[in-house]
């Protein structure tokens, strides 16, 4: 079911960063944080509305990898593939995370809970491997840790809302 | 408030110089994003709770920077004026640091020991780490507090720019960059006076572009985010006075979109420049009119090749263009448009503020100034190191780096991100510089430095950057979407122990074809791991060919997991394992069900005895 | 002369038009450089990199795309060095490799005695050229389709693979396809047997119904095959 939409907000955003060409990126982006995705309906009314071709604003939102055309998860676990990251064992804590959600780097599980994926690296490479779990960073991460990282999540939602989390903390 | 004259900003850099007591204590607690992700917060929160209720705040204050580079030990504290520094800092330990700090004494037990006499080593620059490093732009980030212009104009901050928009002279701005020797720190190493020259001659028409590359990719380097998130400002000074030299009209910071906090910094900075008037029309009065802003990427590590860059901010599909033309001629939208690094950016106001000269007598020929390096992987002190260019590898490795983290030997070192190669250990006597990395098959790239010890397996390295390669090529040019797509195939088979002979050879022309015939820096560069490892380590190679063998234990189709003799049978291994395949009686030695298992490594972090085994 | 440069073309000092690409003049010259997504009226691209040429002189010479470089005074340029012959053979090997039907691509190969495809055997078909996304939008002024994706994934299409409403179902993609046309048409018209129009990418017109859409391709194959 696709996000509803609102062409006033779309509007809003475009004024806000486009002239000329310029800024396409930073509209999808924005369009991306208020939807948590690209729906299909947003990315016509930017192309309606800016009079660029669809194939060019559909290229550029498939091009970049922070582009999600696919509603996400309510929580989002990326986990760091830089080398450090890769050197000190990410891939395995990816492969943990994977068997534990049940779903492949770049998807979300059915009851729409969880989404996984991969960076490249982000910058922060003495303290790997890094993931980055609904925007707290998490530093030096195993699979024992990664599996706890998941209960944690799970447990959050069963109770009300909470204080949100502090930005950053660690393991 | 809006600064109108030069006299102005000299008033107000006298004013914010008075206001320096050196009698006060800084307390300097760096949170960049890896200090954040290591605890940095609840050490500041605890440091203003002591300053408060021990009442100390008259003579100690609190400094929160970016990065200073040595993240292994953070979350940290370093004491100014004295320099006394303390690694891996509990929030429970920081009243008494700030208790000493007060007293102007120095808590022992708490700051650095050495690795072998484990005498205290209270001073940083005499922590081994520090000694040997020439921190010129690393430095600044620890006087500067990242979210105020005032710290930053306090701590001698845009003296370059008002020396520059005093003398009101191009040339010799643009003469003094030359003069300085300095070249491009994002890789190639093209010299940036050069470069400014074409752009100053470029016709002025409706505009000219300065852009920084801030769109650091190559994983494993993150010396570009330090600058960006410890001191955005350095950045804007660089790129203020080669407007006033070259005539540019538009500055764009170009970030990436993983570097969340050095983006709210940059912007942070804009802000407060354009308010004091160093930014925008009339900068502080003069003639010069200059402004800058932030385009974030979107993930798409091809976009730090500069055309690719350009078609990004022009809001398409970063897909690099063949060239000539040159962004110099022609750039975003068609006008003359000049790409230059962070680190390159960081470096300008040093060279004016210092001189030419000067700058030019640190490094090495044809080499000048110091570099930034990301030292990571297997080594025991991971950081940002900031070094005189010419230091050997040997010494940026042992004597900075302190030698391998675990019991096993170091083998090599990759530089230069993706597009770089290894260099073996026997080769540690090179000096780093770009014609010497260049010349051993590497490059200095960024400035990525990846330790790698007798665990890792060189196939799977250069298997790794690959797959990445594959991942982040743009796919426009067919030689490198396909090129890195086959050359990954055939890694991956030599590692899955499918290889053959035939392959390295099939390899090795491949990477040749594809290093001569791609359309940007990518592709051409996207060879060198192969390149390099088949170069130093072939032996490893056929190892997994012939052998079928991973000699450092890491290819999963080659290795086996076993339980020995040391096993006492504590199950905690069984109970990690998410494959069942682990059986054994309470107090008996375990067994691993080579069928069922996955490899997944569980046991082996979980044993506490030493009882697995890589075979 | 006004407006003529002098260049080395394989070894003969050559005069040509200012403006020109080097496949251009090498073309007037009579030398004969391979492409596949260069094509006369659309903008020179460079993405098969087959054209590539070397310039300079050894040691510092390189290669370039002859497609996309102008032609500069006292550029010496050869067509078909060593350095050329063995990048282009191992080009047209890996295009074997990924797109063994084509017609073009095989009597090119051919041509290059390519006796060996020593890569895993693929079935893409599409080269990423992109000459058709070009034809779309430069003749057609339709850009009805595009590129998607990156990297391994890049993919020509119309956005969410959906009929596109400025498809004007002319079929000049197809027609200036070099990987399928001739196996669409196959070597005699009337026995075109691949059904690739149905399977194509892009896919122009909608998967179904065929039946009675307009089809530059009559009769359309995948029709026919339907009804049968």
């Amino acid at each position: 079911m696709e996000a509803h939409v609102d062409e006033q907000e779309i509007r809003l955003i475009i004024n806000r960063h486009y002239s000329n060409c310029d800024g396409l990126i930073a509209v999808l982006e924005e369009i991306q944080t208020s939807y948590g995705y690209l729906p299909e309906s947003a990315l016509r009314m930017v192309a309606d509305i800016t009079g660029r071709s669809m194939v060019d604003i559909y290229g550029v939102a498939t091009f970049y990898r922070s582009f999600s055309l696919q509603p996400r998860g309510r929580h989002h676990i990326c986990v760091c593939m830089g080398t450090a990251c890769h050197v000190r064992g990410g891939p395995m804590v990816a492969e943990a995370l994977e068997r534990q959600l049940g779903i492949k780097a770049g998807e979300t599980t059915v009851d729409g809970e969880f989404t996984l994926e991969t960076v490249n690296c982000l910058g922060a490479c003495a303290l790997g491997p890094i993931v980055v779990a609904d925007g707290v960073y998490h530093s030096k991460v195993d699979a024992a840790a990664a599996k706890k990282l998941v209960e944690n999540l799970e447990a959050e939602q069963e109770q009300p809302e909470s204080e949100p989390a502090a930005a950053v903390s660690s393991l | 408030m809006r600064l109108n004259s030069l006299e102005a900003f000299a008033e107000l850099r006298a004013d914010l110089f008075n206001g320096m007591e050196d009698a006060v204590r800084t307390l300097v607690i760096p949170a960049g994003t890896c200090g954040r992700a290591s605890g940095a917060e609840e050490v500041i929160q605890a440091a203003r709770k002591a300053l408060l209720q021990d009442g100390i705040a008259d003579s100690v204050r609190v400094r929160v920077t970016g990065c200073h580079g040595f993240c292994e030990m953070e979350p940290s504290i370093l004491v100014l004026p004295d320099g006394v520094f303390y690694p891996r800092v509990k929030p429970e330990d920081v009243e008494r640091i700030a208790l000493a700090a007060s007293r102007s004494e120095i808590v022992e037990e708490l700051v650095w020991a050495d690795a072998d006499t484990s005498a205290p080593i209270p001073l940083q620059e005499d922590i081994p780490f520090f000694k040997k490093q020439r921190r010129a732009i690393l430095s600044r980030s620890e006087r500067v507090n990242p979210e105020d212009i005032e710290s930053y104009i306090a701590s001698g901050g845009y003296a370059a720019l008002f020396k520059v928009l005093e003398r009101d002279d191009p040339e010799w701005v643009i003469g003094e960059v030359k003069a300085s020797g300095l070249r491009g720190r994002g890789g190639a190493g093209f010299p940036t006076g050069m470069k400014w020259e074409m752009l100053a001659k470029q016709p002025a028409g409706d505009g000219k572009y300065l852009v920084c590359n801030a769109d650091e990719g190559d994983p494993g380097a993150y010396m570009d985010r330090s600058v960006l998130e410890g001191n955005p400002h350095i950045i804007l000074e660089g790129m203020l006075i080669a407007a006033c030299a070259t005539g540019a009209t538009e500055g764009i910071i170009y970030v990436r979109n993983e570097y969340p906090l050095a983006i709210k910094h940059l912007h942070l900075a804009l802000e407060q420049a354009r308010e004091l008037g160093l930014l925008g029309h009339n900068i502080l009065g003069t003639d010069y009119s200059f402004d800058i802003r932030v385009v974030r990427g979107a993930g798409a590590f091809v976009c730090g090749e500069e055309t690719a860059l350009i078609r990004s901010i022009e809001g398409s599909m970063g897909e690099p263009r063949q060239r000539p033309p040159f962004p110099i001629q022609r750039g975003i939208h068609g006008k003359p448009t000049s790409i230059n690094n962070v680190e390159t950016w960081a470096n300008i106001p040093i060279i004016l503020e210092q001189g030419a000269e000067l700058f030019a007598s640190v490094g090495a020929e044809r080499n000048s100034g110091t570099k930034i390096f990301s030292l990571v992987g297997k080594i025991k002190n991971t950081g940002l190191v900031e070094v005189p260019m010419g230091m050997t590898i040997q010494e940026i490795v042992y004597d900075i780096g302190g030698g391998p983290s675990g019991d096993s030997n170091i083998k090599a070192v990759q530089t230069g991100g993706p597009s770089g190669g290894c260099i073996p250990a026997s080769r540690f006597d090179l000096p780093i510089d770009y014609d010497s990395l260049a010349r051993a098959g590497s490059i200095m790239g960024s400035g990525g430095m990846i330790v790698m010890d007798g665990r890792t397996c060189v196939v799977d390295v250069a298997r790794y950057f690959m797959g990445f390669l594959k991942d982040e090529s743009c796919g426009k040019c067919f030689t490198c979407r396909k090129g890195t797509q086959r050359m990954y195939e055939l890694l991956d088979d030599i590692s899955s122990g499918k290889g053959t002979v035939e392959h390295l050879d099939l390899l090795e022309k491949l990477a040749l074809v594809v290093k001569d015939t791609t359309m940007c820096g990518l592709g051409q560069t996207s060879a060198n791991p192969v390149l390099s490892t088949l170069r130093y380590f072939r032996e490893e190679y056929l190892d997994h060919i012939e052998n079928k063998r991973c000699p450092a234990g890491v290819c999963k189709p080659l290795i086996r997991y076993t339980i020995n003799e040391n096993c006492t049978g504590c199950r905690a291994c069984a109970k990690n394992c998410p494959a069942d395949a682990i059986s054994g009686e309470r107090k008996q030695r375990h067994v691993i069900d080579a069928e069922k298992c996955i490899k997944c490594g569980n046991c082996l972090a979980a044993c506490k005895f030493n009882a697995v085994e890589v075979v | 002369m006004n407006g003529m440069i002098n260049m080395t073309l394989n070894g003969l000092a050559v005069s040509v038009e200012k403006g020109m690409t080097i496949l251009e003049a090498a073309k007037f010259y009579g030398f004969p450089i391979p492409t596949l997504c260069h094509m006369e009226g659309l903008s020179p691209y460079g993405a098969c990199r087959l054209c590539v040429v070397e310039i300079g002189e050894a040691p510092r010479s390189k290669l370039v795309t002859s497609c996309t470089y102008p032609v500069e005074e006292g550029i010496i340029v050869r067509t078909a060095s060593t350095r050329v012959l063995r990048a282009r053979r191992m080009i047209l090997e890996l295009l074997l490799a990924s797109c063994p039907q084509s017609k073009i691509i095989q009597d090119l190969a051919a041509a290059h005695d390519i006796r060996q495809q020593r890569f895993r055997q693929e079935h893409e078909d599409c080269i990423l050229c992109g000459l058709c996304v070009r034809m779309c939008e430069e003749q057609m002024m339709a850009k009805a389709i595009g590129f998607r994706y990156r990297g391994e994934k890049r993919s020509i299409g119309t956005p969410f693979d959906l009929h596109s409403e400025e498809c004007r179902l002319c079929g000049a993609c197809m027609y200036v396809c070099p990987a399928c046309q001739l196996r669409c048409t196959y070597t005699e018209p009337d026995k075109a047997i691949c059904g690739g129009c149905a399977n194509l990418s892009p896919p122009c017109v909608e998967k179904e119904p065929f039946d009675d859409m307009m089809c530059y391709m009559a009769p359309c194959v995948a029709c026919e095959i339907k009804k049968d």
